[in-house]
């Protein structure tokens, strides 16, 4: 009895004190098929740098959650993994997930930000959250700083397609501060081989006849690696003619590399590709160690998706093209001799 | 006794007017467009044109081809914004693009563009307005068609907002979209990391487009004659009790560091050689 009492004291001491509360983030894990995705493994590492506790949140179907919960004990930096299964969390339904987050987030809730990854499940999903709780977010960070004594947290994050980096503070009085995190501004968290994180489960929140249903997804399958996280990309834009000749010149570039393909808006908008392997502004943001720009001319809302890259290629016949303005090296030649030698002299 | 359809749609459409500048990097023409940064670091040079934010003009297509698709089980569009009064032309474009009337919530110039949670508030305040006022179902707000991100502050989150706060089904990035009035529900096609998804949702709905869903139309110009006649109301954001005091504070706003060119290599031979020295 005593001793509970004091225990209140303690706490309504502190808080009286104004000392915040020490940080502590709740990472709305990605996944597919069962399997972690790389942009949450990068929020995690952000979620890391606000130097407190950092639980991992698994949402998902009863089939997939067990080995989620398995990799993310895993991860390094992790300190608990919440994990919530219901066939109804199979995909995310913001209306049907978001009653599970509000209830962690609550009235006594330990956790002080909400970190995802871009990603667009985690875009739709997140702020639907914290329009409820009356807090605001910050999307697509590229760096955070946490001032522990102030409980204000300051991010950085490109605005106008990135030519304009704004720096702005989530001060003390928003009590829960939602972000989210740019994959490529931050190295993914690495697994190791021993769990330390202890697993929590999350009883789920049923709901009844849900205002939105799933009905199918189409995921454009492909052999080779993942474009948002791929070390090296061979991209296409609006000179590559047709889907046809699209396929015929990168592909074998971008095997003989290992590299993903991505393409220009321009290239997406007449169908040479899918819109899945955009690179832009509205598309996917990529910094591979090795960009090659293939028949793109350089429009700033590309630019705007690749520039972070280690190195870039350009290959194009106009010498004037922007795109050589970035590019560490520049070929001037037409694309349908240059990149089949290319492919060739690679593959010896 | 044959069933009556009893449902009309009424169509919100949010828009914003961002910076020509901003918006030629959407439409990129020139790579010598550049934003300017202001000396003090405080924000972007705005002392520019205003134009609309392509996503709202694709919103704003997309409600004009439904009421063409759907007739007059389309009773209004609406066109809504929240800025200084030189925004009142990004409204007028909307008219002339086949909005009905518009709802002008007039903010002072030089003060701060409000943050998502305060346009979603502003968004929310203006439908209760509306849906509690209306007599009958065939009068409410239904469906809201906003762009999926605004180009200048690149946020991408104010849809979202808006369909938590008013308890809507929402339906972001969206590719295609159909829209069956009298079973009062939406099928909507996705843009999502990797692929496509596509979801049912009942009505009422909160809807973000994606560049891909339309190509939105030029208006003519008997059009914009006749979009000088169509009503806008201005409503101020103390008659909504909205507050617009931003909740982050912006410390500064910096150029990106430079990235320079490396030159041109000659031949295929010089770039293969290149490669390898960088370890690739």
């Amino acid at each position: 009895m005593l001793r509970t009492g004091s225990r209140v004291c303690q706490r309504a001491l502190r808080r009286s004190y104004a000392t915040a509360a020490s940080p502590h983030a709740l990472v709305f894990v990605d996944h597919r098929g069962g399997v972690i995705e790389s942009g949450s493994l990068s929020a995690i590492s952000a979620a890391e740098q606000l130097g407190g506790q950092v639980s991992a949140l698994v949402v998902g179907s009863p089939d997939h959650v067990p080995q989620l919960v398995e990799q993310a004990k895993k991860i390094k930096g992790v300190t608990s993994v919440l994990h919530s299964a219901s066939p109804q969390y199979e995909n995310v339904i913001p209306e049907v997930v978001s009653p599970l987050l509000q209830k962690l987030l609550s009235d006594s809730t330990p956790y002080t930000h909400v970190v995802s990854a871009t990603s667009s499940a985690a875009k739709s999903l997140l702020p639907r959250v914290a329009a409820v709780l009356d807090v605001p977010t910050v999307s697509d960070i590229t760096s955070l700083e946490h001032d522990a004594a102030s409980g204000s947290t300051t991010f950085t994050r490109p605005i106008y397609a990135g030519n304009a980096i704004a720096t702005v503070r989530a001060p003390s009085n928003i009590p829960i501060k939602f972000f989210t995190v740019r994959g490529t501004a931050f190295a993914p968290a690495a697994t190791q081989d021993s769990a330390s994180a202890e697993a929590q489960a999350v009883d789920p929140i049923e709901v009844a006849d849900p205002v939105s249903q799933h009905i199918k997804t189409s995921i454009t399958k492909s052999d080779r690696p993942d474009l948002g996280v791929a070390s090296r990309v061979v991209s296409g834009g609006r000179a590559l003619k047709n889907a046809e000749t699209f396929e015929k010149t990168l592909y074998p570039l971008a095997d003989a590399l290992g590299a993903a393909v991505g393409a220009s808006r321009a290239a997406v908008d007449a169908g040479y590709a899918d819109n899945s392997l955009q690179v832009g502004q509205t598309g996917k943001v990529v910094a591979p160690e090795l960009y090659v720009a293939v028949g793109i001319s350089g429009a700033i809302q590309h630019l705007a998706g690749m520039k972070d890259s280690k190195l870039i290629v350009a290959i194009n016949k106009d010498a004037d093209a922007p795109i050589f303005q970035v590019a560490d090296l520049g070929l001037v030649a037409d694309l349908y001799e240059a990149v089949p030698e290319l492919t060739e002299k690679l593959q010896k | 006794m044959r069933p009556t359809s009893a449902r009309l749609l009424n169509i919100l459409v949010p828009v914003k007017s961002t910076s020509d500048d901003a918006l030629e990097f959407c439409r990129a023409v020139d790579y010598a467009v550049k934003i300017r940064v202001n000396p003090q670091q405080t924000g972007i040079d705005t002392n520019v044109k205003h134009s609309m934010n392509p996503f709202d003009e694709i919103a704003v297509e997309e409600a004009v081809r439904l009421r063409e698709k759907l007739k007059a089980s389309v009773k209004t569009i609406k066109a809504v914004t929240i800025g200084p009064p030189k925004s009142v032309d990004t409204l007028r474009t909307a008219l002339a693009m086949g909005a009905d009337s518009a709802i002008h919530v007039e903010i002072a110039e030089s003060g701060p563009s409000p943050e998502p949670l305060a346009v979603a508030k502003t968004l929310r305040a203006i439908i209760e307005k509306q849906n509690g006022a209306a007599t009958d179902a065939k009068d409410k707000i239904d469906v809201v068609i906003l762009g999926k991100q605004a180009i200048d502050d690149d946020l991408g989150v104010t849809g979202q907002m808006l369909a938590g706060l008013l308890g809507w089904s929402q339906a972001t990035f969206a590719s295609k979209v159909e829209i069956d009035e009298a079973k009062g529900e939406a099928t909507v096609v996705r843009e999502i990391d990797g692929g496509g998804e596509e979801i049912k949702c009942k009505l009422p709905i909160v809807i973000t487009t994606d560049l891909r869903l339309n190509e939105p139309r030029y208006a003519s110009l008997p059009n914009i004659m006749k979009a000088k006649k169509k009503p806008i109301e201005k409503l101020s954001p103390a008659d909504l009790g909205i507050d617009y005091t931003p909740q982050l504070e912006t410390i500064k706003v910096a150029e990106p560091a430079k990235r320079v060119g490396g030159g041109k290599v000659a031949s295929v031979d010089e770039l293969v050689q290149k490669l390898k020295e960088a370890g690739i």
